[in-house]
């Protein structure tokens, strides 16, 4: 074939997920790509072999994917047990063909935790995640003129802090590599972006103690630390965040007067 | 209405708090009875008077109580929080990851190390304890300190550590119990917030030369009463 003779492509064995539905076993199924060239991402691999599929009639793989750039958080995949593949920092989309081998085998595989059900072949249902998100990731701001942006000081180590925590994309790749399925990464990251700053104390305590019970709720496991999380985060978010997530957490408790909704308030 | 503690510590990070804090308890205790183990180099009379004072003083029985207690809240915790993690992640991957996207071995084995550890320890307190009682006496005359007779428990030990597949079996448990701490004693400190890039080296650092220090301070009894 031509694609072997050329070498600058790439013979690909893949061992993909396919379920139907949530309510059915799924099983890996093996194709082969006889021509990937090294420059594609692994989305593009997809493409590729979806089209294949098309062709002969076969129905294509079902992949969550968006912006292709690394900042929308949708392309969720367990390539090699590992979120967002072998790579650091990176996400599925950003990732490309040239950190594999010709005759590579690679076993690909939807993020896997029960809060994340399974709706199609790879594409999970994370919306778990955006209910703990509005449980009280927020500030209440009364809309008006904008505030003067630096109204409030805020030192330049804090504000680094922040907008590091607030990289997370809620990919939930966290999730995906706890070997609990614990979300403690993702919800220490939403709780530290708002903690670190003056325009988060107002709702301190009831933020953290909201979005922690809506993590229970949504049967997240809990944390023990073992630090996957962070080392499959495309983000790069810190586990210091949980850290300071179980300090404000402690604060709640101690000090803070917190009903369980906003509608007991 | 505003929600209190117990809403707070049946939460799963509230009951992280009673690992860490359970576990750090016996992290002190453990400590400390390593070290009066290493009394034993200083000879048979320091080892029973250490042993005699301990079991006198009428604080023990608090020390005791508070110990139970804890072990008693550390087991019932992890064992609860493992069986919820069951079943939060029902199906791991196909592939294992060696990669730091993994996870080591120790911080994966706590709930085994753990319940070993558990079990070691009550057969520990059955084997000395609880175990075979000899009168300490010294040129025919039962030794006798504040009053009460004063136990053998030296003989105890040494008779114990000669028997190979006891050591054996000693041996295993402490490495587990080690592995437990590896991962345990740092993690504590990360479950009560203390994380900062200043000191999360030293605090590393510290949780790994615990765990070996304890471990090792534990194994040097048995192996110097087997090899000599
Ligand atoms: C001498 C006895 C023990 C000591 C010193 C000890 C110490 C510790 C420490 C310091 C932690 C870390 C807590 C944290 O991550 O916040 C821990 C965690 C743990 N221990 Fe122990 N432990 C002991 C016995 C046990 C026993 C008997 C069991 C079980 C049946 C057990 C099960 C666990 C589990 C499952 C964890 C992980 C919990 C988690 O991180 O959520 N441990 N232990
Ligand atoms: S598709 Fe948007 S981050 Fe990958």
């Amino acid at each position: 074939m031509a694609g072997n003779n050329n070498s600058r492509t790439m013979r690909i064995n893949l061992k993909v997920w396919r379920q139907q539905n949530e309510k059915v076993q799924g099983n890996l199924v093996d194709y082969t790509l006889d021509s990937v060239s090294p420059d594609m991402s692994f989305l593009e691999m997809f493409d590729v072999l979806n089209e294949q599929l098309v062709k002969k009639g076969e129905e294509p793989v079902a992949f969550a994917h968006d912006c292709r750039e690394g900042i929308c958080g949708s392309c969720a995949m367990v390539i090699d047990g590992e979120p967002h593949g072998p790579q650091t920092g990176t996400t599925t989309c950003q990732l490309h063909m040239r950190s594999f081998s010709d005759g590579d085998t690679i076993v690909v595989e939807p993020f896997r935790a029960k809060a994340f059900p399974v709706v199609k072949d790879l594409v999970t249902n994370r919306t778990a995640l955006d209910r703990i998100q509005a449980a009280g990731g927020y500030v209440t701001v009364s809309t008006g003129n904008a505030p003067d942006g630096n109204a409030i000081p805020i030192s330049k180590e804090i504000a680094d802090l922040a907008m590091d925590a607030a990289a997370c994309i809620q990919c939930g790749a966290c999730v995906a590599a706890c070997r609990n399925g614990s979300a403690m990464l993702f919800v220490s990251a939403k709780v530290s972006q708002l903690a670190l700053l003056p325009q988060g104390q107002a709702e301190r305590d009831r933020r953290v103690s909201r979005m922690v019970w809506q993590m229970d709720e949504e049967d997240f496991g809990s944390c023990t630390n073992m630090g996957s999380c962070a080392a499959a985060c495309p983000k790069e978010i810190k586990v210091e965040n949980i850290a300071r997530i179980n300090r404000e957490y402690a604060h709640a408790m101690l000090f803070g007067r917190v009903s369980e909704r906003v509608s007991d308030e | 209405m505003s929600q209190g503690i117990l809403k707070y510590m049946s939460s799963s990070i509230g009951r992280k708090y009673i690992m860490a804090v359970s576990g750090l308890v016996w992290v002190l205790f453990v400590l400390t009875h390593m070290i009066g183990n290493l009394l034993i180099f200083a000879g048979k009379d320091a080892y029973n008077v250490y042993s005699h004072k301990l079991i006198t003083n009428p604080l023990i029985y608090l020390a005791e109580a508070a110990l139970v207690i804890f072990i008693g809240a550390h087991a019932f915790t992890g064992i609860s929080l493992k069986l919820r993690n069951n079943r939060t992640k029902p199906t791991l991957y196909a592939v294992t990851p060696k990669s730091a996207k993994g996870a080591s071995l120790s911080s994966k084995s706590m709930i085994w190390s753990g319940t070993i550890t558990l079990v070691f320890l009550i057969l520990h307190l059955v084997t000395f304890k609880y175990g075979q009682y000899y009168a300490y006496s010294k040129d025919g005359a039962d030794v006798v300190l504040d009053g009460i007779k004063v136990r053998d428990i030296h003989q105890l030990v040494i008779e114990c550590f000669e028997k190979p597949g006891y050591v054996a079996w000693y041996g295993i448990c402490l490495v587990l119990v080690g592995l437990h701490l590896y991962h345990g004693v740092a993690s504590s400190f990360q479950t009560l917030g203390l994380n900062h890039p200043k000191f999360n080296n030293a605090i590393k650092m510290f949780g790994w030369a615990y765990a070996i220090v304890v471990a090792l301070g534990f194994l040097a009894v048995p192996l110097y009463v087997f090899i000599f």
